[in-house]
């Protein structure tokens, strides 16, 4: 407790009040994931004898994310989700931080109409029909670089890593240049081994977004076996449609088509929860200030 | 009461309550005219020389720029079809230009207006609940004295943000849909089940709710931003001069989040046309056009999937265009009450 002197005393009241009110905040944002986990962990037996969603738990199995991994759709999907949302972090990272080393000094060779033309694409978009036409004449259709590269350079994320950059000392790097040291080495030797921590949140950033991206998938990938997660998310657990678990998600083939059980859709839920579950808190000591604030400077 | 000038005092010598954020004078000035002076010294030199000293950052930058070209200046070209009746079997450069014709038929058509004024109400809606709430969180946060229960209800109120939306409305889906949980206890305890999810008149508030789950608490990371750079004596001489802990926050602390609040509201109302795609996407259908139907929205099912290309980027072109006039005007309007705005008056 570092409670300044001068500071009265807070009283009960005030405490418990405050006490109850974060308590509830963070009941609010846990209670739904635990509901779907614990659901998505129950037996059959055990759902219907809650009548639906599992609050308390009773049997557990893990019969559902067996169903699941027995091949079809949905561990198809989680192979295409992970190989786009680890190729996407990848190269735009690279990309990412390329650019904002070589426009993070001033008075450089085409700095300035450069810097501009990242800045005004926060002004305006380039809008959906055109941005369509554009991927569907590159023949980029039911591909998945489709997925890619139209979001792989965020100006945002541009943005404050330059920031970060520029905040640099010289000093650091100029010793390293008057050794004769390229950029490039400078880059890699010096100055992102001192940014671990803003280059691991544009990571988490950009791997979010790849992860997350649901429309881009609807919109360019017409062939249903290269859905990604969360397209798969919204078909079968959003609209309950109709899967077959353990085959190849190919309605052709014949057998039942039934909605999946609730076990199943939340086992689904799950899934697309677990890597942002994982990866976070690794991430959310560096959401220190210095990052948001070089985002406000910038 | 001595505690208005007090805080004057201390404000002219640390250049602002706010310490670290931008200030309107004072030590900004001063670095900017030293960069200044350092960006002069590096501009000397011949174009070749500067070429032979630059050419590696230059390099580094050409990927970047290059997607950001294809995939965002390439596309904005692309809006010329607006003028066109453009057919993609024959292309931009032989489609038929049509003049305005596009944009005439845009200001007749009323699911367009219908779709606009959905956008705007949502928004005006959402400025009202949802936009005060991340201030009103971040203050409180910054009340808990103890650092790793801070830090642990920190984390916990940023992830959110980090889910999909279709994963946001799926457990909204499981909440409070005809299936879901209130539903389910309504039944168990003899009522009639409800089913928020398809209620359209309820609806703009099922959309502010998931906005709210979903981030206000990141939110709130650039107001506690603001409130840690706030300079803890002028609390500490507030309170030896008799100000009560409600006058501390009305004199220091809103005051403090002045600059990022104002900054913030330009931007919201710039995006005023904006109110988040996939979100209104997923539930259109569940909810029905006439209460979900916002403007992207809009050209997505009116033009994409008709294929009626020039009149959808018409209808984007307009989008565009009164997003940057709406972002010039906030921003004006930010400089005239001296705040600093999204860019500087240079």
């Amino acid at each position: 407790m570092t409670m300044p002197a001068w500071a009265e005393r807070p009283t009960r009241f005030g405490a418990s009040v405050k006490g109850l009110v974060l308590a509830l905040i963070v009941a609010a944002v846990l209670f739904p994931i635990y509901m779907v986990v614990l659901t998505s962990l129950s037996t059959q037996e055990a759902v219907s004898k809650a009548g639906g969603l599992v609050t308390v738990p009773g049997e557990l199995s893990f019969a559902a994310y067996e169903q699941l991994f027995a091949g079809g759709v949905v561990t198809r999907s989680i192979g295409v989700s992970l190989g786009v949302t680890g190729v996407g972090t990848l190269l735009s990272l690279t990309v990412t931080v390329l650019a904002a080393y070589g426009l993070s000094r001033p008075g450089s060779l085409l700095h300035r109409p450069m810097l501009f033309l990242v800045l005004l694409t926060f002004l305006f978009g380039p809008g959906m029909i055109p941005s369509y036409l554009l991927v569907s004449s590159l023949g980029l259709i039911d591909s998945y670089w489709a997925l890619i590269l139209p979001t792989a350079v965020t100006a945002f994320n541009l943005v404050v890593m330059r920031a970060f950059f520029m905040n640099i000392p010289e000093e650091v790097t100029d010793s390293a240049r008057i050794d004769g040291a390229s950029e490039f080495r400078i880059l890699w030797r010096i100055v992102l081994p001192m940014s671990k921590g803003v280059t691991a949140v544009i990571g988490l950033f950009y791997a979010v977004g790849y992860w997350n991206a649901f429309f881009n998938a609807t919109l360019y990938l017409n062939d249903n076996t290269k859905w990604p997660l969360q397209v798969v998310l919204r078909q079968f657990v959003l609209q309950g449609q109709s899967m077959f678990v353990g085959q190849t998600g190919d309605t052709a083939v014949g057998g039942h088509a039934l909605p999946p059980s609730l076990a199943i859709q939340m086992a689904i839920v799950t899934l697309a929860l677990i890597p942002v579950l994982v990866i976070y808190p690794f991430v959310q000591k560096h959401f220190t200030k210095g990052v948001i604030i070089g985002a406000v400077k910038g | 009461m001595a505690a208005p000038d007090h805080i004057a005092v201390e404000r002219s010598a640390d250049a602002g309550p706010a310490g670290d954020l931008p200030s309107p004078a004072g030590s900004g000035t001063i670095r900017r005219r030293a960069r200044r002076r350092a960006e002069d010294r590096i501009k000397n030199g011949s174009l070749r020389a500067r070429f032979r000293r630059d050419w590696q950052l230059l390099l580094m930058t050409v990927p970047a720029i290059g997607l950001l070209l294809l995939f965002h200046y390439v596309p904005l070209l692309g809006n010329v079809i607006a003028f066109q009746d453009y057919s993609p079997y024959v292309g931009v450069k032989d489609s038929p230009w049509v003049g305005m014709s596009n944009f005439q038929w845009l200001m007749f058509d009323e699911s367009f207006w219908d779709a606009t004024l959905n956008t705007l109400s949502i928004t005006t809606f959402q400025l009202i609940f949802y936009f005060p709430l991340p201030i009103l969180l971040a203050i409180l946060l910054d009340s808990v004295v103890r650092p790793r229960l801070r830090l642990f209800i920190q984390g916990i109120v940023y992830m959110p943000h980090f889910f999909s939306w279709v994963l946001v409305v799926t457990l909204f889906q499981q909440m409070f849909g005809g299936a879901g949980l209130l539903a389910q206890i309504l039944r168990d305890h003899g009522f009639a089940g409800v089913d928020i999810m398809t209620n359209p008149d309820t609806f703009i508030l099922l959309v502010t709710a998931e906005t709210v789950w979903k981030d206000a608490g990141w939110g709130t990371i650039i107001f506690l931003a603001a409130l840690a750079a706030i300079n803890p004596h002028l609390y500490e001489a507030a309170a030896v001069d008799g100000a009560s802990r409600w006058r501390r926050l009305w004199h220091i602390t809103l005051p403090g989040l002045r600059p990022v609040f104002v900054l913030l509201l330009i931007l919201r109302l710039g995006d005023a046309l904006n109110v988040g795609f996939e979100q209104f996407f997923l539930q259109r259908d569940a909810v029905g056009r006439d209460a979900a139907e916002v403007l992207d929205t809009f050209m997505y099912w009116r033009t994409l999937l008709t294929g009626e290309w020039s009149y959808g980027a018409a209808a984007g072109l307009v989008k565009g265009v009164a997003g940057l006039i709406l972002i010039l005007i906030a921003n004006k309007v930010a400089h005239r009450f001296g705040e600093q705005g999204i860019y500087k008056r240079s």
